[in-house]
């Protein structure tokens, strides 16, 4: 049972190195086919070890001692139940279907093979983050995919801003660094919380710190749990740190959908997860949590409302889901928020596929008023994204259907009505905003003619890749009930009360409406065609939600400014002068002195012997304090 | 009563006068000289001291020390007629071939 | 009688060297030291040491005076060199604390007093210990120095000397065509 862990583990890991011998060449198709050959292997693994984990429980394996330094132990260590292994089966899943569809989608990108050895590192990253039985192993697979993700978002660094006021394209570089840069800033609250976690217990194994949560004191636990959020916050791009997840669609599709919406932005979630006796031991942090969750879903929904770029609608949207299942986790129902993140990861993946096509059919146009009609020629990919869609807006009996409204169902229970109401005007919202999308893009008139595209749809193989996502969107909602219970072996379980059971299925019903009325909303609004309004467009709440609530723009003045400014100041004023001229003095002082010295070798008779005789005299004075000691 | 400590001074002050001519010549001729004047205090030292103690070694020194200093001067003397020829002068400074 | 003796060869010593290390004209410098040479013998004779007296008047006043006398005539050393004398003081600074170190350093042992005599002879007069010791004990060095005396000559004379690859007695130009002693030129 070990060898299949090893072999989930380290097969992408294989992959990568293999592509990355071919890094300086051209495009070699036999990159693309191994490292998809190598992550099938490693999805086969992780699937039997799911079965094996249903059947006999957790699989723990300690590869070897890392740091033995005293007192402190750290080992790579590696654990794989419930959570782990459901986390492996949705990591491993969208990772194979999208290094195969990338195969297709890459197809004429000179940095082919490179982008497969990034993708597999990728996944070896997210691997060891799920499957790691210590937070030191967790916080290294936190790196890993920070890293990852900062070389697959500036991927194709050698382009240029491109400003227009429309669509703003930012360089892929700059928002490489905007993530990465974001994501570190989080990682100082981890890593405080690791510290706090290691200070106060002794070991960094979670089975340990979890035994010893009952003896600790709740200042302290208050304090390792915001720390450890802090970290989360960052990768899950929650409020005030989400505005590197719109400017990261700027790397290639095939990168967002993998990174940005099934695993990467995930690992905040899971960890929160992992943590969950951490949480359950100190409710006020867990309900600000859910706030914050539900506060960052209709930020997200009121900001995709208005969007014209493609990609950032869905990433706006995955935004939002993720504060779905920060609410969820928050309230104490970590198996839902579980199961949230697993069937979101499916249709979250497909749609930005999805999106994908039609970026290549339109040769990396994104904007969707530039769009319509393309469901003539793009029959396949309009089905995915429709279905997709709906998943995404939660109608029965697609899998969204069964995660979101088991949340909103959460929510009642804890009687925490605002989150309810919250989340319930938020699904209306989704529902309308990935439909006036899905309309924009396919139905209407075709405004593509205007720019002279001439759209096509993908090989054939890129959509039968796809279509295990696609099932699995349908299909998913249903496992639910085997999911509670196979989950709850290790998470606490959550059962609602009788009053919620009996009222149920009052807000089912409302939840449906809310979302139907969404989608017949936008019918009405964009299937016929685009119309544009003027005056809404320039009104202050719509150019207020193009902006992102001009945040970015806050986040550059207040901070990334004077933080130049003073980096630049210690550059010139301490590095160059005071630093470099200490430096330079030093060997100045050598140069000046051997030039001295040099002096000395005149060439006459006379000098020379002036320098014996004084060195004489030193000598002897040696000599006498010697013989006098 | 002489003892041994005057011939000592006397010796060192000779030797030092004759450092300070070494130092301070630059006619290569007259750092010939102040060299003798060296050598002879030394002479006189190790007499002395010989002399002092009643042992003979002293004086075997100093016999040899005026075989080394008159072979010195022999060949000293030689060196310092090639040079003459060579440069037609016998200026100490004007001999910094080796300057660094 | 001896301290008196003492005390006028020395002052004569120091101020004779010190003409020769100070004076400008290089007759006055080799003839001072020419001077303090001979008073130096003077102080030989002080410590009972004769023989080593005569040697050095033989050898120092009569040959290497000698030789220095001779160089002088043989450099145009009327000529004054310009002494560029820019330190002065450094100068005597340095030969003094040499002189305080020297003392010092020889007088330590004395103060000491704790040294014996390795080669004492008695009851023999000076010339005679010397040769007794010399031959005897000092054979070797005697020896080795004779070698050096040796091969200093003979650099002395290939540094000094002028052309020696022609032989004087196969050369030609002395000959004259017709200078040749014929017996029938007799009236």
């Amino acid at each position: 049972m070990e060898n299949l862990l090893y072999i989930a583990l380290f097969a992408p890991l294989v992959g990568s190195l293999f592509a990355a011998l071919f890094g300086m060449t051209p495009k070699n198709l036999i990159t693309g086919f191994v490292t998809s050959g190598l992550l099938f292997i490693s999805w086969l693994a992780s699937v039997l070890l799911l079965i094996h984990v249903i059947s006999h429980g957790t699989v723990s394996a300690n590869m070897m001692e890392w740091i033995g330094a005293g007192d402190l132990t750290i080992d790579f260590g590696f654990q794989v139940d419930a959570i782990t292994a459901v986390m492996m089966v949705v990591v491993t899943t969208v990772s194979t279907v999208v290094h195969v569809y990338s195969i297709g989608y890459m197809d004429h990108d000179k940095g082919f093979n490179r982008f497969f050895s990034y993708l597999s590192a990728f996944v070896f990253s997210m691997m060891i983050l799920v499957m790691s039985d210590n937070f030191a192993g967790l916080f290294i697979g936190w790196e890993g995919v920070g890293v990852c993700s900062w070389l697959l978002i500036g991927f194709w660094y050698h382009k240029a801003d491109v400003g227009t006021d429309v669509n703003p394209s930012i360089s892929p570089s700059w928002a490489a660094n905007e993530a990465f840069i974001m994501n570190r800033i989080a990682d100082l609250g981890m890593l405080v919380g690791i510290f706090l976690i290691y200070w106060n217990v002794g070991s960094l194994k979670y089975d340990v710190f979890f035994e010893a949560i009952p003896s600790l004191e709740n200042g302290l636990l208050v304090a390792i749990g915001i720390a450890l959020f802090i970290g989360a916050m960052g990768k899950s791009a929650q409020f005030p740190l989400h505005t590197w997840l719109a400017d990261a669609m700027e790397g290639p599709t095939p990168v967002s959908a993998l990174i940005h919406a099934a695993t990467m932005v995930t690992a905040g979630v899971y960890l929160v997860i992992r943590a969950n006796p951490l949480y359950d031991a100190i409710p006020n942090v867990s309900l600000f949590i859910a706030y914050l969750g539900t506060f960052v879903a209709i930020f997200a929904a009121s900001m995709a409302l208005v969007n014209r770029d493609l990609k950032r609608i869905i990433a706006y949207s995955t935004l939002s889901q993720l504060g779905y299942m920060f609410a969820a986790a928050g309230l104490g129902a970590y198996w839902v928020a579980l199961f949230h993140l697993a069937a979101h990861a499916f249709f979250k993946a497909l749609l930005f596929l999805g999106a994908g096509n039609v970026m290549h059919a339109m040769h990396d146009e994104l904007d969707i008023f530039k769009m319509g009609g393309l469901k003539k020629v793009m029959g396949g990919t309009y089905l995915y994204m429709g279905l997709a869609s709906l998943a995404l807006a939660g109608i029965f009996p697609l899998a969204g259907f069964f995660s979101k409204d088991t949340i909103l169902e959460v929510a009642i229970n804890e009687d925490t009505y605002i989150i309810w109401f919250v989340l319930w005007v938020t699904a209306g919202l989704t529902a309308f905003y990935s439909f006036r999308q899905v309309f924009l893009t396919f139905s209407g008139n075709e405004r593509y003619k205007e720019i002279g595209a001439h759209p096509h749809e993908m090989p054939t193989f890129v959509l039968v890749a796809m279509a295990p996502l696609a099932i699995l969107a349908v299909i998913f909602g249903l496992f639910m009930e085997p999911f509670n219970e196979f989950v709850t072996t290790i998470l606490p379980s959550y059962e609602m009360s009788h009053e919620t059971h009996h009222i149920a299925w009052f807000f089912i019903i409302i939840t449906t409406l809310i979302a139907l009325s969404g989608i017949f909303y936008a019918y009405k609004k964009y299937a016929s065609g685009l119309i544009r309004d003027k005056e809404l467009e320039n009104s202050f709440v719509y150019r207020l939600l193009t902006n992102q609530y001009y945040i970015p723009k806050f986040y550059g003045k207040v901070f990334a400014k004077p933080y130049k400014e003073i980096s630049d100041m210690l550059w010139n004023k301490v590095d160059m002068k005071i630093v470099d001229t200490t430096v330079d003095a030093i060997a100045n002082f050598f140069v000046v002195n051997g030039d001295r010295t040099r002096k000395m070798q005149s060439g006459n008779l006379s000098h020379y012997l002036n320098w014996m005789g004084a060195g004489a005299v030193v000598l002897m004075v040696f000599a006498i304090l010697a013989s006098m000691s | 009563m002489i003892g041994l400590n005057e011939y000592l001074i006397l010796s060192g002050i000779l030797f030092s006068i004759g450092l300070v001519g070494v130092l301070r010549r630059k006619n290569l001729l007259m750092l010939f000289f102040a060299t003798e004047i060296m050598l002879n205090s030394a002479n006189i030292a190790f007499a002395a001291i010989g002399g002092h103690y009643g042992d003979m070694s002293g004086q075997m020194f100093a016999f040899f020390i005026i075989a080394v200093a008159a072979s010195e001067v022999a060949v000293g003397l030689g060196l310092l007629i090639v040079l003459y020829k060579k440069q037609g002068t016998l200026d100490l400074d004007n001999l910094a071939v080796m300057k660094g | 009688m001896e301290q008196i003796a003492f005390y006028l060869f020395s002052v004569l010593t120091i101020g004779l060297f010190l003409v020769t290390v100070l004076s400008s004209n290089v007759l006055y410098a080799m003839t001072s030291l020419a001077a303090g040479m001979v008073i130096i013998s003077g102080f030989f004779f002080l410590v009972g040491a004769d023989f080593l007296g005569v040697v050095q008047l033989v050898v120092y006043v009569g040959a290497v005076m000698a030789l220095y006398s001779f160089g002088m005539m043989f450099f145009d050393a009327t000529r004054d060199i310009k002494e560029k004398n820019t330190n002065n003081y450094l100068v005597f600074l340095l030969g003094g604390m040499i002189a305080v170190m020297f003392v010092i350093i020889f007088s330590a042992p004395v103060i000491g007093e704790n040294i014996q005599a390795t080669y004492f002879v008695a009851n023999a007069t000076n010339p005679q210990a010397v040769g007794l010791i010399l031959f005897t004990k000092y054979l070797i060095p005697f020896e080795v120095a004779a070698i050096m005396l040796l091969v200093a000559m003979i650099a002395g004379i290939i540094l000094a000397g002028k052309k020696m690859d022609d032989s004087l007695t196969t050369k030609d130009e002395n000959h004259e065509e017709g200078a040749t002693f014929d017996l029938k030129d007799v009236k």
